[in-house]
């Protein structure tokens, strides 16, 4: 596998000075779907924002095939990588199509034949083809989700980076969600997803990446990373993975 | 409705103007004798008087209007134009202190740099504002904290005014108006203007990558730092060389781009592109009114556009569903 996106020994910090990910290296590569987990505040999001160039770092490193990202203009570094955010927004009352569109301002044609049949065809695969005459707005959550993944289809990129793609999703939505994202990494494309549910990062995910306050606790396939003591010690539960099922139990410590 | 309807809209309407006016004269032969080189009232009427008044009209409502879709598309919010958000007044407040000391008859271009400093401090102050206070509330409530003060210091000039007749000059040119304007005056704010818009329509696609704010749009290739700049001196040009030359008028920059949001489309970058057209329009229908309307002495155009307008505002405001 080829390495598309890689972190060598990244810090980033907050403005005051507070460290939020601590020397943490990380290699993404074509056709493996990664997951990023960690507790709330283990620095998942600020890392994900470092590796899509949104976010400087105070030392180390983010390469692009081996040249450093942000010596790549914006506009082509938002062409090779799909950035979704946390709950991401649409301010104007814009139509699905619209929406889906917006990925293709980095190339600049939106209103020309390959951009039109590159929304397209990201509208025909996330199965949003119906939709994409009726307003964003009144979507459901899980609908608006689907739309936001076409619209990072429509860019083509070559990495996707996802945060919390399936929050706030009802079970059937989270599963579509991560079977689109796998779908696209055996596809050839790179992606790397912010996961809370472990059971779904045990089941669909090639490796994890485990957080614990900025620093990197484990990184590998899925029965290495989960294992009762890490999730002991990291996640304060008693839980294991559950291999046969890929289902990740937790409940909460005995006490007394 | 098409874009090219508005285009259209527009020119009838500038004609229209041309013939409108207290007395009635042929312009085609005012025009003739211009080619000619003749001298005759008509053609002083037309080319010293009407000519200047449709040029200006066209020129300030379409960057008014535009002004107000780009500020909507750089905050988000359909609530934001320059009179609201004290870009005018603080505009008119620089203007105001130029002619209060003398400095606009230095040069020809201090009293359009002075109304367009004015503006480009209040952008400042408004971007370093809704940074830290992003909801819409502090917006408008930052925007009338402005306006106030500049409103303020504005009368406190005016209260030193040396004589009566410059203070009631300044009071009528502050209510907004196209008339009893000079080709010069055109010729005057004409780089401005043309500069300025031309810079915010190059905008369009930041202001498009900015519906899914700013990170959305630093994550498109659009990082907001790149084009502030251009979109704050793009506002400070549009807008410091309408109000230099036409005092203030009010709420242009809100109501066009809301009207023609439906025709548009919810995309700002389109809305850019109708509103120049649109806010000719408003603005013409508004003088050809105000020249209808019978009195001792004809009625301001900013009197009219505020009365529109300000109800307006309050329905917006009443039935303001997420943006």
């Amino acid at each position: 596998m080829t390495a598309l996106l890689s972190a060598e020994g990244v810090t980033a910090a907050t403005r005051d000075g507070r460290c939020l990910v601590k020397d943490v290296s990380l290699t993404l590569s074509a056709g493996e779907l990664v997951g990023l987990i960690g507790p709330n505040g283990a620095g998942k999001t600020t890392l994900l924002k470092v590796l899509a160039g949104l976010r400087p770092c105070r030392s180390g490193q983010v390469l692009w095939q081996q040249q450093p990202l942000l010596r790549l203009p914006p506009a082509v570094r938002a062409q090779r990588i799909g950035y979704l955010e946390q709950r991401p927004q649409v301010h104007w009352p814009c139509s699905v199509r619209q929406v889906v569109a917006l990925a293709r301002l980095p190339f600049g044609d939106a209103g020309s034949a390959t951009g039109r049949a590159a929304v397209d065809a990201a509208l025909a695969t996330t199965g949003m083809g119906a939709l994409a005459g009726l307003p964003f707005q009144p979507l459901s959550e899980g609908e608006k989700l689907q739309v936001h993944l076409a619209r990072l289809l429509a860019g083509q990129p070559a990495a996707i980076l996802a945060d919390e793609p399936t929050a706030a999703l009802d079970p059937a939505r989270q599963l579509q969600v991560m079977a689109q994202l796998r779908a696209e990494s055996r596809r050839g494309l790179a992606v790397l997803a912010v996961l809370h549910d472990l059971t779904l990062a045990a089941r669909y995910c090639d490796r994890l990446l485990l957080l614990h306050h900025g620093e990197t606790v484990a990184e590998g396939p899925v029965a290495e990373v989960l294992t009762a003591e890490r999730l002991a010690a990291v996640y304060g539960v008693d839980g294991h993975h559950d291999a046969a099922s890929g289902s990740v139990i937790c409940r909460l410590p005995v006490t007394g | 409705m098409r874009l090219w309807h508005l285009y259209l809209l527009a020119g009838l309407l500038a004609l229209a103007e041309l013939w409108s006016g207290p007395v009635a004269i042929d312009v085609g032969a005012a025009l003739r004798a211009t080619w000619e080189g003749r001298d005759s009232v008509d053609r002083i009427i037309v080319v010293d008087i009407r000519l200047p008044r449709l040029l200006l009209a066209l020129l300030v409502g379409g960057a008014l209007a535009l002004s107000g879709a780009a500020l909507q598309g750089l905050l988000r919010n359909p609530l934001a134009s320059p009179d609201i958000l004290g870009v005018s007044a603080s505009a008119g407040l620089l203007a105001v202190l130029t002619l209060y000391f003398g400095l606009a008859l230095a040069a020809w271009f201090v009293l359009p740099a002075a109304a367009l400093a004015g503006a480009a401090l209040a952008m400042l102050l408004l971007l370093r504002l809704t940074h830290r206070l992003p909801d819409t509330l502090a917006l408008i409530l930052s925007g009338i904290a402005l306006t106030a003060g500049a409103s303020a210091l504005t009368t406190l000039a005016l209260n030193y005014a040396p004589n009566p007749y410059a203070l009631q000059e300044v009071y009528f040119w502050m209510l907004g108006s196209v008339a009893n304007r000079s080709l010069a005056d055109v010729a005057l704010v004409l780089p401005f203007i043309v500069g300025g818009c031309l810079l915010l329509l190059r905008c369009g696609p930041c202001l498009d990558a900015l519906t899914l704010g700013e990170e959305g749009a630093a994550a498109l290739g659009f990082p907001l730092a790149q084009y502030r700049w251009q979109l704050i001196v793009g506002v400070a040009c549009a807008v410091g060389g309408a109000v230099a030359v036409s005092g203030s008028i009010g709420f242009v920059g809100l109501l066009v781009p809301h009207l023609l949001r439906r025709a548009a489309g919810a995309v700002p970058s389109r809305l850019l592109h109708w509103s120049l057209p649109g806010g000719a329009v408003l603005v013409l229908l508004a003088d050809l009114g105000v020249q209808q309307l019978a009195g001792a002495r004809e009625l301001p155009l900013g009197v009219l556009t505020a009365l529109l307008g300000a109800p307006f505002f309050v329905g917006l405001l009443l039935r303001r569903e997420s943006p």
